[in-house]
């Protein structure tokens, strides 16, 4: 019996098998492979040994991506996350067309990735775009935001932030989950709202918290498309857009450098793997589980 | 054990007067009616500005265009080497291709995780649920490799084929936890009865994982509507391009005249995610509320 079952679990899993050993598995073996090697889709390939990660310790653009990305990240995610839970809060306390609201700060996010809004971006921080029209009425002159190497990045975490909605739900069906009761203690014993929400809402929170927090950087690290629409794919201007993928794009699909490339995706693998992991290391501090 | 689920927030203190009360009640859907408007201005703004004779566009920040046109649809649909439609019809194929890999791999995966006893049980879950937060980034270069060996470059086949073979792991996770809630006495019922795995799966517990099959139905929609590194790397002739990388080499050429068109195809493009948001929302929320896709 037993063995049926097994054999009939392996059948269903037949093909999430073949998937998994030729197109994950055997495909990260390659990639750490090809990252020892200079291979160029041309010329095969030749083992370097640790050549390319000893060139990327003194590539200045990788540096420079790496200052991009993790500026993205880091102002973009808790920015987000904070808005997120502020609107979460205020939207849960039995607001009328609560569905309506919440379809409409949702939508965003399951648009920002596409091209089209990518492309919407460059022309509302253009020099002639949306913003300077709207601030040329308060008689405000503004400058080309996405031409200019201070303001770019800047465009493209307002595009992060503006996807606030997906960490949104998640946040308003944890808040759901927190007893009234709680509150209702915390009440009692005279607490205001501000109290109630650091003593009450944001412990109860955490775990929602640390959820999307981990989820988002994740997600942000990743950031393609809308880089690669704003710069015409250059990371311009000067690099300050140059995300960390996008400029593995240019070393791998551009230049056909596919060794380097291969060494620059394990080096985003760590990072993201290290960031996940001392996340859930930190979060043994802070979040906090009710069971 | 909290029984209570739903509630209208805290309790509100001190003594308001009902006027006061609901004053503030105005105020407040003021405030979110007035941020909804500045989160949704540029996309509103984007499509009335379709509609708009492109030397307007760089002079009216407002919603109402002061000459009607349709010209920029008929142009951006000429615009590039083939015709808008071809682009659309190429998604069309990539994204049927996707949903229905996603639907059948996936939900088989599912099924074996969450209803069958089997050897290693435990240690594929876990590989499962750590591709998940695999990059893409990592697998795509030997992918490129692979998929030109087997001449696939430039054909749909390394955009569906993964999607057979059930990569997104999300939706394996998402169907099993959907799976899990079902009560087991159908099944088991259906075993003494003499039914197979095979027709416990297709009979009872598909029909009955309707809202989990409908949320990776939109769910890989819309992602595989709005991919773009996947689609710009495997696709390179215009003949075989999708609508995000027909979009890009359109913004590419473009210079600045040509926006009132680019803005229409945009528009355009956005279209059936418009209409998946629409007709699955109660799916997405719940999607997202429960697994945080996005």
């Amino acid at each position: 019996m037993r063995r049926r079952e097994t054999l009939a679990a392996y059948a269903f899993l037949a093909p999430w098998f073949l998937g998994l050993i030729g197109i994950t598995i055997g495909p990260i073996l390659a990639s750490l492979y090809f990252s020892f090697t200079d291979y160029s889709m041309i010329g095969g390939s030749d083992w370097v040994g640790l050549q390319n990660y000893r060139d990327m310790i003194g590539d200045p653009r990788l540096h420079s991506a790496l200052v991009v990305t993790f500026q993205y990240v880091f102002v973009s995610v808790p920015l987000q996350l904070a808005l997120a839970l502020a609107l979460a809060m205020v939207l849960d306390r039995g607001v009328r067309g609560l569905p309506i609201y919440r379809s409409v700060y949702y939508l965003p996010s399951l648009l920002g990735a596409s091209v089209a809004i990518a492309v919407l971006w460059r022309q509302v921080f253009g020099a002639n775009g949306l913003i300077n029209q709207v601030l040329a009425y308060f008689e405000i002159q503004g400058v080309g935001w996405v031409s200019h190497p201070d303001y770019a990045l800047g465009t493209l975490v307002i595009l992060n932030v503006w996807t606030f909605g997906a960490p949104m739900v998640i946040f308003l069906a944890g808040l759901r989950q927190i007893p009234a009761m709680y509150y209702e203690a915390a009440s009692v014993d005279g607490a205001g709202p501000v109290r109630r929400f650091f003593s009450v809402t944001v412990p109860m929170l955490t775990p929602i918290i640390f959820f999307n927090l981990v989820l988002q950087m994740i997600n942000a690290f990743q950031t393609f498309t809308q880089a690669f629409i704003v710069s015409s794919g250059s990371g311009g201007p000067s690099d300050s857009t140059l995300f960390y993928t996008l400029y593995l794009y240019q070393r791998g699909f551009g230049a056909f450098e596919m060794g380097y490339a291969s060494a620059m995706a394990w080096l985003l693998l760590l990072i993201i793997g290290g960031f996940t992991v001392l996340n859930f290391v930190a979060a043994r501090y802070w979040v906090f589980y009710a069971d | 054990m909290p029984t209570e689920t739903r509630r209208a927030g805290p309790p509100a203190t001190g003594a308001q007067t009902p006027q006061r009360r609901s004053a503030g009640r105005a105020l407040k859907h003021a405030m979110l009616i007035a941020f909804g408007l500045v989160m949704l201005y540029p996309l509103l703004w984007m499509v009335v500005s379709s509609f708009k004779p492109t030397e307007d566009i760089f002079s009216e920040p407002g919603l109402i265009p002061s000459t009607f046109t349709l010209d920029n649809y008929t142009e951006g649909w000429t615009a590039l080497e083939y015709p808008f439609h071809h682009y659309i019809f190429n998604s069309l194929v990539v994204v049927a291709g996707a949903v229905i890999g996603n639907l059948l791999a996936c939900s088989m995966a599912a099924y074996a995780f969450a209803r069958l006893e089997f050897t290693g049980r435990k240690l594929f879950f876990a590989v499962m649920l750590m591709t998940i937060m695999l990059p893409v980034h990592v697998v795509i270069v030997p992918q490129y490799i692979l998929f030109s060996e087997l001449g696939w470059i430039n054909t749909f086949y390394p955009i569906i084929v993964p999607k057979l073979l059930a990569t997104d792991a999300f939706f394996i996770f998402l169907m099993v936890q959907f799976i899990r809630g079902l009560p087991r006495d159908l099944d088991e019922a259906a075993r003494i009865d003499g039914c197979g795995h095979a027709r416990i799966f297709w009979r009872i517990i598909l029909p009955l994982c309707t809202p989990a099959l409908a949320t990776t139905a939109i769910f890989t929609f819309i992602w595989t509507w709005n991919d773009f590194f996947a689609q710009l790397v495997f696709l390179v002739d215009p003949e075989m391009y999708t609508v995000p990388v027909a979009l890009r080499t359109f913004s590419d050429s473009t210079t600045q005249t040509s926006w009132g068109p680019l803005f229409a195809m945009s528009a355009i493009s956005l279209g059936p995610i418009f209409g998946f948001f629409l007709a699955g929302q109660r799916y997405l929320v719940r999607g997202i509320a429960t697994t945080g896709i996005k």
